[in-house]
């Protein structure tokens, strides 16, 4: 069971400084959400938490992301080993056009080191079933990936993400872009999940996260507001600008 | 109480308008028909004056002598052109298709600008200009003329086509793509040999097709290099020939039948050269499919 804890870390990208010193710490076994209107940082905080951010041209970190107190950020710490452990699923459904939906839910594994046939199909059939998918994919696995209704494909992108059996899982937006009944069967299965996992979840929708978070994070402007309980947080918040957001006063 | 509100009449499409719509449309249908009008000149011509040489012998014999030389065939041409534009399809793919993803993966900075530059020159550089410099490099220093100096000319002016082509097409490939394999925790050069490639395999195909029939019609290069032959030869390290060098050989003869043999060949130029070109956009509409 591994805990995230995010310590004075801050972001820029080139001259840009998108994080200040940001502090939050993401708890075994329950589900964390960052909420905060469009450009306050909430997708960049959670790509530096599992070493994406750097991925981007001119992009830097300061500070540190202890992952069960071990810091991912130290120099001698493999980025590929942190995002094999730290799993991500994105905004938008990305799964590989030329792939089946068998190898996409077992890309992780196929690309990433060997194993034996029968455990592709053990491990991406866990993977599949683990995020809703494998009643509706198991009669046409060799079809292709991109096939798949939107929904569907997101599903494909959380099992892909799954199926390396990562410790954590970080999910920027997961459902903005799903229609409402795909959105509740994510929410469905991040309600799963968090059973065996610890869980980040970028939102912009506040209900989403009141609906489904144990933790929220409010940001703006690159800085934290207020971190806490999500049940204290949506009725007696500490801050007036967090009352103001959830309340729909702006953002 | 109803509010009335004033709805303003849409503009009126003018006759005019309409006209000049029409004048315009007709305008570019002109110029696309224009474009076309050489194209097919040079084909219909090609074929008319160049389907009388095809026959067996054309494609298995070797030149007959003065004696009778319509018996003769120019089968050493296309054996040539087969091992000089194979060899150097063998170098410039590997080469072109590395220097694509150093440029188009990790190349920042001044030494990726100056492989872009350097590439960029070559392409537009005059093939003679690849001849005199394999010549010098490669014929000179090895005492012979050789298909393998031809098909190093040819790289030096295949690589570049595939290698700027190439770059492009993997830039296509969606960020999102890489970032979803990279968050599995797979490493950096897999993410790109086993994802980025394969989804760009149409395009890179398409580029790799494009060199190819750019290297099949080249005369200047091979000239320097091959040097022709009027037997078959399959010896990497001699003298060899090829089709637009034997074009260009019989068509410079006084003697009617060699006419007839070039314009074969350059029938046999143009039907793979557009068989090419037809095979690249074939695959590279398949690949737009796949794509979006």
């Amino acid at each position: 069971m591994r805990r995230v804890e995010v310590a004075d870390l801050s972001a820029w990208y080139g001259p840009k400084k998108v994080l200040h010193e940001v502090n939050v710490v993401a708890e075994p076994r329950k589900v964390t959400a960052i909420i905060g209107p469009s450009g306050c940082g909430k997708s960049t905080l959670i790509r530096c938490m599992n070493r994406m951010h750097e991925e981007v041209r001119g992009a830097r970190v300061r500070g540190k992301v202890l992952f069960d107190g071990m810091d991912i950020y130290s120099p001698d710490v493999d980025p590929v080993d942190v995002r094999r452990r730290i799993g991500m699923v994105f905004q938008r459904a990305n799964p590989f056009p030329t792939m089946s939906v068998f190898e996409n839910a077992v890309a992780g594994m196929q690309l990433g080191g060997r194993f034996s046939r029968s455990e592709l199909k053990v491990r991406a059939e866990g993977a599949l079933r683990a995020a809703g998918l494998w009643e509706e994919v198991k009669d046409g696995l060799d079809e292709p990936g991109a096939r798949l209704s939107g929904g569907q494909q997101q599903r494909l992108c959380i099992a892909r993400a799954l199926a390396v059996e990562p410790e954590v899982l970080l999910m920027d937006e997961p459902a903005s872009a799903l229609d409402p009944a795909s959105t509740l069967r994510i929410e469905e299965l991040i309600e799963e999940l968090k059973r065996s996992f610890t869980v980040v979840i970028v939102t912009h929708n506040m209900q989403q996260a009141a609906r489904i978070s144990d933790w929220t994070l409010f940001m703006l402007y690159g800085e934290v507001v207020e971190f806490g309980p999500t049940s204290k947080m949506f009725t007696r918040p500490d801050e007036k600008r967090t009352e103001d957001y959830i309340t729909g006063r702006f953002g | 109480m109803i509010a009335t509100v004033e709805i303003a009449p849409m503009g009126r499409l003018r006759a005019g308008r309409r006209w000049k719509d029409r004048a315009f449309t007709a305008f570019l249908w002109a110029c696309a028909f224009l474009a076309m009008v050489p194209l097919v000149l040079i084909s219909v011509y090609v074929v008319s004056r160049g389907w009388h040489a095809l026959s067996v012998n054309f494609f298995t014999k070797e030149p007959a002598g003065p004696l009778d030389p319509s018996a003769g065939g120019i089968a050493q041409s296309f054996v040539g052109t087969g091992l000089i534009v194979g060899m150097a399809t063998l170098f410039s793919v590997p080469l072109g298709i590395l220097t694509a993803i150093y440029l188009a993966e990790y190349g920042r900075g001044r030494f990726a600008g100056a492989v872009r530059l350097i590439a960029e020159v070559l392409l537009s550089t005059p093939s003679i200009v690849a001849g005199v410099f394999i010549w010098s490099l490669v014929v000179v220093a090895m005492g012979t003329f050789s298909a393998l100096a031809a098909a190093l000319a040819l790289t030096v002016l295949m690589w570049p086509v595939i290698a700027r082509a190439a770059e492009e097409i993997l830039r296509l490939v969606p960020q999102e793509l890489r970032e979803g394999a990279l968050a599995l925790g797979v490493p950096r050069w897999r993410v790109i040999l086993r994802v980025v490639v394969p989804t760009a395999g149409a395009g890179i195909l398409t580029a790799i097709m494009l060199a190819v029939a750019r290297g099949l019609g080249e005369t200047a290069p091979i000239l320097l290099t091959a040097l022709g032959n009027d037997f078959i030869n399959t010896n990497p390290l001699q003298p060899t020939d090829a089709v637009p060098l034997r074009v260009f050989a019989d068509a410079r003869t006084p003697v009617a039948a060699l006419h007839e043999l070039a314009w074969g060949g350059a029938l046999m130029l143009l039907v793979a050269v557009l068989g090419l070109s037809i095979a690249a956009r074939a695959v590279s509409s398949r690949q737009q499919k796949r794509m979006t």
